[in-house]
């Protein structure tokens, strides 16, 4: 799989560690009353779709970049990539 | 009728034309006491189990595609009881009694065969803990015991065992693992479940579960509804996806498993061994293919498919352990989808809905689980309770803090 990098073209996916769904980067808020409860949903419980699915990639054999990638986990089709940077400050 | 030695002379003698076939393909009736939803290994099992053990009549097995066409068909045959966690190592035992009377109990060769396995070592620090897996193996009884260098050199000669940066210093042996024919298993308890009874349902697959407050009515399906007292699920593989039906969110990713078979080749591994340094396992099928595979690929995907970079890591890491595996030729390559649940083990659970259970999030020892598997689901099934081996394998084990993680790295499921 090529991974197209916002900053540096496409990049092999040997190149990066995979963390998950994209979802791990709203983490809860600690001080909320049911914070427990949505911290457990949030380490343990995935949605895990079959078809596109936004998930986060580690740039670490290139410039340690995070970013988020939208792929196809029926067909491996990458779909596009970001900085996970730019989708935080986006609010998305 | 039984399979036996004079029936296969007699039947060598008439032609073979009275073998007929393993099990009725039968409709849907309209309601059932108890569904499994997933005719793979571990469904027809739960099946056989509710039919033989429990004594429970009106058993269906849903299956979306042919009987045993998942992961039960896809895997590289291993069966073992070598596992540390209290957790854990007492249900793989049990799973491995029940293998070692499988074929006398089913009537039908699933050629399970104790060829042994054999985990090396490379270091001091590495002998140390599998000295102590060992001895959590013969808590229950499973056996095990750890081989010197020097043996291992009269056992498996062809070893790299001056490998300048992995040397291998000996392994842990267990005598009772070694391999079963993966399809015979779901065949044998397929054919068992249907001569007690159970409904064998091929092409039908859930589109949804009907629940009215809170408790589960039957499922719907391509043929249809049916309804059902209590509905199993055992779909690893497709775990979320099913699961999302009624409404739930699992502790679960799917990840594609790669397995490698090499041309045919005369003897010469005696069992299944595997690389304590890198990701690999090597057995020899009675084809003569060398069976082998490593780690899974480490991204989200249900493609039964993978990509070359692990297919290099694997190949490596054999090539690092026996150099004589560059002389073979791979013959083909293939994927599964795993169920990677958040602490590498499984969950054989109730649900928050009525009459609904899971069985599933098996990551990538499924195989060697069938039997236990099978007995424990319908225990629960059948007796709303869990069976003594695998009281761990709770939904809520995650939330409580009480997972049952042998790789100890977390909730991070590319790494179990």
């Amino acid at each position: 799989m090529l991974i197209p990098h916002p900053l540096l073209g496409l990049r092999d996916a040997q190149e990066f560690t995979y963390l998950g769904d994209a979802s791990l980067m709203a983490r809860p808020d600690p001080d909320q009353p049911d914070a427990e409860a949505a911290f457990a949903d949030y380490v343990f419980l995935r949605d895990n779709p079959a078809g596109v699915h936004r998930e986060l990639w580690f740039h670490e054999q290139g410039d340690r970049s995070w970013l988020v990638v939208t792929r196809n986990t029926v067909t491996h089709e990458i779909l596009g990539a970001e900085l996970a940077t730019d989708v935080a400050r986006r609010g998305a | 009728m039984g399979f036996s030695g004079f029936r296969v002379i007699k039947e060598a003698l008439t032609g073979h034309r009275g073998w007929g076939e393993l099990w009725r393909n039968l409709e849907p009736k309209p309601e059932y006491d108890i569904i499994i939803v997933g005719g793979g290994g571990h469904g027809l099992a739960t099946a056989y189990y509710l039919a033989s053990v429990f004594k429970t009549s009106r058993v269906a097995v849903l299956e979306k595609g042919w009987l045993g066409s998942g992961n039960i068909g896809r895997n590289t045959t291993i069966i073992r009881s070598n596992y540390l966690l209290p957790g854990n190592q007492p249900f793989y035992e049990f799973s491995m009694k029940l293998w070692e009377n499988l074929e006398q109990e089913l009537n039908f060769n699933a050629m399970v065969s104790q060829r042994t396995i054999i985990n090396l070592f490379h270091s001091d620090g590495q002998r140390d803990a599998y000295r102590r897996r060992g001895n959590a193996m013969h808590l229950t009884g499973a056996g095990g015991r750890l081989l010197s260098q020097e043996e291992l050199r009269g056992i498996a000669p062809f070893l790299n065992f001056d490998n300048a940066r992995f040397p291998i210093k000996g392994g842990l042996i267990q005598e009772r693992a070694g391999t079963a024919r993966h399809d015979g298993v779901a065949w044998g308890y397929a054919r068992g479940a249907d001569r007690r009874g159970v409904d064998l349902i091929q092409n039908c697959e859930v589109t949804g579960f009907r629940i009215e407050a809170g408790k589960v009515l039957g499922v719907e399906t391509t043929r249809g509804f049916i309804g059902a007292k209590k509905v199993g699920v055992a779909v690893a593989g497709s775990s979320s996806r099913v699961m999302a039906k009624a409404g739930m969110r699992l502790p679960i990713e799917s990840h594609v498993l790669q397995a490698f078979v090499s041309e045919g080749l005369k003897p010469t591994i005696p069992g299944v061994i595997t690389f304590g340094a890198g990701h690999f396992y090597v057995s020899q099928s009675d084809k003569g293919g060398l069976v082998f595979g490593g780690d899974i690929d480490g991204y989200n995907s249900y493609a039964q498919r993978g990509n070359l970079p692990v297919v290099e890591d694997v190949i490596e890491g054999g090539m690092a352990l026996m150099p004589m595996l560059g002389r073979a030729r791979l013959l083909r390559s293939w994927g599964g989808i795993m169920d990677m649940s958040m602490d590498g083990s499984p969950i054989i659970d109730r649900t928050h809905i009525d009459g609904l259970y899971f069985n599933g999030g098996w990551c990538y020892g499924g195989f060697k689980a069938t039997p236990a598997s099978g007995y424990a689901f319908a225990h629960l099934l059948a007796t709303d309770t869990p069976h003594d081996t695998a009281t761990a394998y709770r939904f809520d084990r995650f939330a409580r803090g009480h997972v049952v993680d042998e790789k100890g790295v977390g909730a991070q499921p590319n790494l179990h």
